[in-house]
């Protein structure tokens, strides 16, 4: 499966950043991103808290205040549908049933395989080519059944140029 | 004769975005070396002649924000580009930031030389991830070119835009919320007074504008306040960036003259062509998740500030989401008050704990269990949110429930009765009932 992110990479990160307090999120941000699982794990918020002179709670509050952060692991891929009201109109419940269908879990859960994370999220910014899921940094729009099955098997087989190519941008 | 106009949106789509050799060759920079030979209150007097209102969505002229602060005698004072776009509806700013965002810089960059300063930031949400590279990208190639860094087109003026990325909260894209999470904080909201003007970013004095204010300076320089002012009506001036979707024909942003009427939006070929499927109209949501609602009978009103504001409506972020008969006003407002729900900060009982009320109610009209006590509630949350509610999010979460209170009460009683004239709500209880 995937590597964890090893301590030393966690203080190249924030070597890279600078440690001053106001790279807080964009340090956390990278971490989150190159840990595997989507997520920021105590033990690296603990470093950060020591490089950046901060008290934990303080790098916590920053954790649990933005949607994008988690710190409970999910899937190596989160796929969050936007159920904000432009693409709530344009059927994005249905989007989410049939996600749930190719994935076989529910929103809010992890495939078994750690591969995948269901979610909603509000607005991603592409409501004219509603309804919308964004993966990772990508975002795929007009979503149907075909391109959600399409769409789910380049990552299964981590196509990453058909992945590419399906995205919006 | 063509509706839409291309001043701000000119090289979109057009030119290399991130090239400095396409931007100067569609006219580019020629707003910035017009500046450097301009005294600070001259620029600001084009500023004002422009008519132009922040383009973010509470309208604030533009031209007054930046006399006030030039009075402030404290320095260094910050440029701040709030790029942060969380609106839902909305996706005006994207198409600046990714299209030509070298004409974001240049208007960041005239505001630095108003301002005598060295370092702006620009926030850009956490969703735009993709969006922040090539933005990244220009700035690199502006100061390879000379025209950001040490010492722009020869001159002794230094400046430098630095990127912050959110972390999806859409409090964040209340000014001050945005300077606290800019310095590495969770995005509360200040409290003001102290004005951002006087105490801002590091506790400066600092300039707040959204990216497509900034992106209209260039042109408000180049071409004169009272050119730009006079594509629009007499208190709105210019053009807007406008992003139609939900359940129109032609979804997408359209640069348009202030003035032209909700009908040649929603109607004309050119823009909106219409509803979707053949249906019918039965309203429009206009500036985002918070913002008001409008009806058919609206329609012939002028788009642009005053007309709207009589009119009960506002332009708000630009967004201007389309829905027809198909859709339950109830239904709906669920989803506008599940967002609210979801990005209030918590800070304030008003709003953490109103939208949750306002939810629940609207959860009781959808399954018929609501009462006419509900009802009432639903009225006086209004009043309360509004008047207490610390900050924007909470004062405005309502503003979609009310003017729907107000055109579609009819609507929304029959709910009390199990009826939705929609056949949305209640569809499982009358096929149990089968
Ligand atoms: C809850 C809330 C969210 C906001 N979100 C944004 C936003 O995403 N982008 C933006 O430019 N302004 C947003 N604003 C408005 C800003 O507070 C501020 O008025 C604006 O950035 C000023 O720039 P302007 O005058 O050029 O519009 C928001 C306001 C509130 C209360
Ligand atoms: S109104 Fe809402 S978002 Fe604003 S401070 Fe209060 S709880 Fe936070
Ligand atoms: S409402 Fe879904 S992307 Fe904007």
């Amino acid at each position: 499966m995937h590597k964890e992110l090893t301590n030393e990479q966690v203080l190249k990160i924030i070597k890279a950043n600078g440690n001053s307090k106001e790279r807080l999120l964009s340090i956390l941000l990278e971490i989150q991103k190159a840990s595997g699982h989507n997520s920021v794990d105590e033990a690296w918020a603990k470093i950060v808290a020591q490089e950046l002179h901060l008290p934990l709670t303080k790098v916590y509050n920053v954790l649990t205040f933005y949607a994008m952060f988690s710190t409970k692991h999910r899937g190596k891929y989160v796929i969050e549908i936007c159920k904000s009201t432009p693409c709530k109109v344009t059927k994005s419940d249905e989007i989410v049933q049939m996600f749930e269908e190719e994935l076989g879990i529910n929103i809010s859960e992890t495939t078994p395989d750690n591969l995948f994370t269901l979610m909603h999220t509000g607005c991603v910014g592409a409501c004219d080519i509603g309804p919308v899921a964004k993966i990772g940094e990508r975002i795929y729009g007009n979503l149907t059944k075909e391109k959600i099955s399409n769409i789910v098997s380049l990552y299964r087989k981590g196509d990453t140029n058909g992945i590419n190519q399906a995205a919006n941008f | 004769m063509a509706l839409t106009k291309q001043l701000i949106s000119k090289n979109c789509g057009k030119i290399k975005p991130e090239s400095i050799d396409g931007y100067i060759q569609s006219g580019g920079y020629e707003g910035l070396k017009k500046a450097l030979t301009m005294q600070p209150k001259e620029i600001i007097a084009e500023v004002k002649a422009a008519k132009l209102l922040g383009r973010g969505g509470a309208a604030y002229p533009v031209g007054a924000k930046w006399e006030h602060l030039l009075e402030i005698p404290h320095s260094p004072k910050f440029i701040v580009c709030n790029a942060d776009e969380g609106e839902p509806g909305t996706f005006k700013d994207k198409i600046l930031l990714s299209q030509d965002p070298l004409r974001v810089i240049e208007g960041m960059t005239i505001a630095a030389h108003v301002f005598g300063s060295h370092d702006a930031y620009i926030y850009i949400r956490g969703e735009y991830l993709a969006i922040q590279k090539v933005f990244q990208q220009a700035i690199d190639n502006a100061i390879a070119e000379g025209y950001l860094g040490n010492r722009i087109l020869g001159t002794d003026f230094t400046f430098n835009i630095h990127i912050t990325s959110g972390a999806g909260a859409y409090v964040c894209g209340e000014n001050s919320a945005l300077l606290n999470s800019i310095e590495g904080k969770p995005g509360y909201p200040r409290i003001k007074p102290p004005h951002l003007a006087e105490v801002g970013l590091f506790s400066m004095p600092t300039l707040v504008n959204n990216v497509e204010s900034f992106a209209t300076i260039p042109t408000i320089v180049l071409d004169g306040g009272n050119q730009y002012a006079n594509y629009g009506t007499a208190d709105s001036g210019g053009t807007k960036l406008i992003c139609l979707s939900g359940l129109v024909v032609n979804q997408g942003v359209y640069e348009i003259p202030f003035g032209i009427t909700l009908r040649d939006i929603i109607y004309n070929p050119e823009i909106g062509g219409g509803i979707a499927n053949g249906k019918k109209l039965k309203f429009f949501h206009l500036g985002g998740q918070s913002g008001p609602c409008g009806i058919p009978e609206q329609l012939d009103t002028p788009y642009c500030y005053a007309a709207l504001r009589s009119a009960g409506l506002s332009v708000g972020s630009g967004a201007v989401v389309i829905l027809d008969e198909s859709v339950c006003v109830v239904d709906y407002l669920k989803g506008v008050t599940e967002f609210f729900i979801h990005e209030s900060c918590g800070k304030c009982t008003p709003c953490r704990e109103g939208n949750q009320k306002v939810y629940a109610i609207l959860c009781k009209l959808s399954d018929g269990t609501a009462t006419t006590q509900d009802f009432k509630l639903l009225k006086r949350l209004i009043t309360t949110m509004t008047a207490a509610s610390f900050c924007g999010l909470g004062q405005s979460a309502t503003i979609a429930l009310a003017t729907c209170l107000k055109h579609f009460s009819a609507e929304i009683e029959d709910h009390l009765h199990k009826k939705c004239p929609a056949g949305v709500c209640f569809q499982e209880q009358e096929r149990a009932a089968i």
